[in-house]
């Protein structure tokens, strides 16, 4: 992001006001899926949908992710695949608690 | 001798050091908050019943700390913009009010600890009060740490603007990148503790 010219740095800025008002209003539809009457799996599910969306726009647009070096998407790609054997570690223990 | 690659590109990563530097570290902390995570869900999938947030927990308040958070991220990243438009001033209100809203956050977090404390709801009271201070207290020192980065370079680190504005406009891109993932923590802490 270090090249970027004063016109292109004034068209980030627009695109970062219109994410702040995305992620305030998708910060109300979080608050407000807690309170819909539905299954606890599809509570979990819907509110774990919307923080992904919010955490994807803060990460592309804020953490510039949507235009970076290909150097940081392996950095990051290897942190996902270790994260997820970290999530899934519980997981696999329940299953074989439950005997699935 | 001068620190290599503090503003121009290395040629091997096509990063400055920094920048590449702050990433890693990120993915370290990802690795962090995922063990916690990973120990929420066993204690969580570990039990018959599980309380809900709100039981313990006051959700206007968080809410409104969510709003300060991702209102801080976007003035951090304009403060960033700003020295990139080469607008030193509109960098210091920027700043200051990134600084301000995580103070608020901070502020809004001691009445809640303040509040469970005096009712007798301790870490030790059961297993989601545990967890819920063990991972919020982590995210409150982040931005302990985030208020003392930000507030150097707003105001004594500033000086670097007059004698080298590139290499102090991507320490500012260095310190917008940690503070832009404590509100991305802040964003899944939110539901998982508060509303699930």
């Amino acid at each position: 992001m270090s090249e970027l010219t004063p016109e292109q740095v004034k068209n980030h800025i627009k695109t970062y006001v219109l994410v702040f008002v995305s992620l305030a209003f998708l910060t109300i539809v979080t608050v407000g899926i807690s309170y819909l009457e539905v299954s606890v799996g599809m509570g979990i599910t819907l509110a774990l949908i919307v923080a992904s969306i919010k955490g994807s726009l803060v990460a592309c647009y804020f953490m510039h992710l949507i235009d970076e070096k290909v150097t940081i998407y392996w950095t990051l790609i290897a942190t996902v695949v270790a994260f997820l054997i970290l999530i899934f570690v519980p997981l696999s223990a329940i299953l074989d608690h439950t005997k699935i | 001798m001068d620190i290599p690659y503090t503003v121009k590109n290395r040629p091997d990563t096509g990063l400055y050091n920094g920048k590449l530097g702050i990433w890693l570290f990120l993915a370290s902390e990802v690795m962090l908050f995922g063990g916690l995570f990973s120990a929420y869900i066993f204690l969580r999938t570990g039990v018959e019943s599980w309380p809900s947030g709100s039981e313990y927990l006051d959700i206007p308040l968080a809410t409104l700390n969510t709003l300060f958070l991702i209102t801080s991220s976007v003035t951090m990243v304009m403060s960033w913009a700003s020295l990139k438009l080469n607008d030193f001033n509109k960098f210091k209100i920027y700043a200051g009010i990134t600084l301000l809203l995580a103070c608020a956050f901070l502020v809004i977090k001691y009445f809640e600890y303040s509040h469970k404390f005096h009712v007798g709801y301790f870490p030790s009271y059961n297993n989601f009060l545990g967890i819920y201070f063990t991972m919020t207290g982590l995210h409150v020192l982040h931005i302990i740490g985030g208020i003392i980065v930000i507030f150097y370079f707003w105001i004594p680190g500033a000086k670097m603007w007059e004698s080298d504005p590139e290499r102090f406009t991507n320490r500012i891109e260095i310190v917008g990148l940690y503070w832009h993932f404590v509100d991305l923590v802040w964003i899944f802490l939110f539901p998982t503790l508060y509303l699930l």
